[in-house]
């Protein structure tokens, strides 16, 4: 089947691609444009490590085609670092001891910066609830959910 | 995923064409949270994927007309948490809809899909049913309205013709006061389905109506119409038999997220629980 072509603002930059019909938007993200920091785990849209925002909404990139990124503006965790330095909430997450294997960190961040844009200064519960679709096989969550405070009380 | 070809039609005529020149290779694509897991496991293996999201008529919409508010087919299930006229007027549906997934899930997946897809645990079923939605189903050959009671047939079955799609959900506008709730098990409190769901309706003149979800090949709805239920002054006993009679509906299996007997031993427990929220909701109402 043929390519169709797309226009995509990715982290900022804006786009002209072609993309088969059956790319994921994750796979787009990964395999096209090397932006590796989204990653690849249950292809369900159960554990939350593809998640990106989606004109600043987050969603799981894995549960969607890269055609349906037409005319939206995608920002991944690349998006997130200022002048190549991780962002506040990113250093919450490192100062809190957030961070164990790691492969699950971009999303929560990713969940994380969607639930504080909409919510400056949740709960505890609120955060729990936020992440919610976000998997840690490490078990982190209690330092997860403290570096999410940690970044609220900080006005990230 | 196998290769297929991508539409955006700006119409609904245009995807009803669409529709009709590729039949049963034909797969429509609103929030893709269901479809594109079927892509990939290829469960689905269309050679057409509609993506409905550019139609004009089905633009993300939530209305009042007379006695209707319709909620247009491609609303996400964030913009039905988004919207205070559906706070005010169907809160057990928010309750619902907020537990479908995570809140990434809530972002893409729309309430329509949540009832095409049909299954039998579909969260936002019971609240639908329990506050008598109504389903407008188009084709290229006119438009019928069909009860959402009627509109479920079985797992992932529907009366959904080939060539048809749904446009909007309408629910009616009560000009009674209300009191309801929203009730779910589950293992997980996130992106886990419902082990049992239940909403219940109890109106002001004394009806009540319950609806329950993964209980049964489809989601159901059953109705009191003694006034018994929604009687302050009645005895939970007399409660418990009504509520036993009417789970007799109820024919819950046994699967990993709980056996039959425990099914049938938490419904009459959730249900009464979702009554007692409910009327103490129409007493603060």
């Amino acid at each position: 089947m043929s390519s169709t072509p797309i226009r995509v603002t990715v982290n900022g930059a804006e786009r002209e691609v072609e993309v088969a019909p059956n790319t994921t938007l994750l796979d787009f993200l990964r395999d096209r444009l090397q932006l590796t920091g989204t990653k690849e785990c249950c292809d369900l849209g159960e554990c939350g490590a593809c998640t990106v925002l989606l004109d600043g909404r987050a969603v799981n990139s894995c549960l969607m085609l890269a055609v349906e990124g037409d005319a939206r503006e995608v920002t991944t965790i690349e998006g997130l670092s200022e002048n190549g330095r991780p962002n506040a909430l990113q250093d919450a997450f490192l100062a809190k001891g957030a961070v164990q294997c790691g492969f699950c960190i971009p999303g929560q961040v990713m969940a994380a910066r969607y639930l504080l844009s909409r919510n400056p200064h949740p709960t505890l519960a609120e955060v729990r609830e936020g992440l919610s679709g976000n998997l840690c096989r490490c078990g982190g969550y209690v330092q997860i959910c403290e570096a999410v405070l940690a970044a609220s009380e900080a006005g990230t | 995923m196998q290769p297929f070809a991508y539409a955006r039609p700006a119409t609904l005529a245009d995807a009803f064409a669409l529709l009709d020149e590729h039949g049963p290779d034909a797969c429509l694509l609103a929030g893709g949270t269901d479809v594109v897991v079927g892509l990939r496991n290829r469960t689905l293996r269309p050679e057409m994927v509609i993506d409905l999201k550019q139609v004009a008529e089905l633009q993300p919409a939530i209305s009042e007309e007379g006695s209707w508010l319709t909620i247009t087919a491609t609303t996400a299930l964030a913009g039905i948490d988004e919207d205070q006229r559906i706070h005010a007027r169907f809160p057990a549906l928010i309750e619902a809809a907020a537990t479908v997934g995570s809140a990434q899930i809530r972002n893409r997946a729309t309430l329509t899909g949540n009832i095409c897809h049909a299954s039998p645990a579909a969260d936002t079923a019971p609240a639908l049913l329990a506050y008598g939605a109504r389903v407008n189903v188009a084709s290229a050959r006119g438009t019928r309205r069909v009860d959402l009671d009627e509109f479920f047939v079985g797992p992932g079955k529907t009366v959904l013709q080939r060539g048809e799609l749904v446009t909007a959900i309408d629910l009616p506008i009560a000009a009674e006061r209300r009191g309801a709730a929203f009730a779910r098990i589950t293992r997980r409190r996130g992106v886990d389905l419902a082990t049992i769901s239940i909403c219940c309706v109890v109106e002001s003149a004394g009806r009540t109506v319950l609806a329950y979800g993964a209980v049964g090949p489809r989601p159901f709805m059953v109705a009191d119409e003694s006034g018994l239920l929604a009687d302050p002054a009645a005895r939970d006993g007399a409660k418990d038999e009504v509520l036993r009679q009417l789970l007799t509906k109820a024919s819950p299996i046994s699967d990993v997220r709980g056996s039959r007997e425990y099914r049938e031993a938490m419904l009459l427990v959730m249900s009464r629980r979702a009554l007692r929220a409910s009327l103490e909701r129409l007493r603060a109402a």
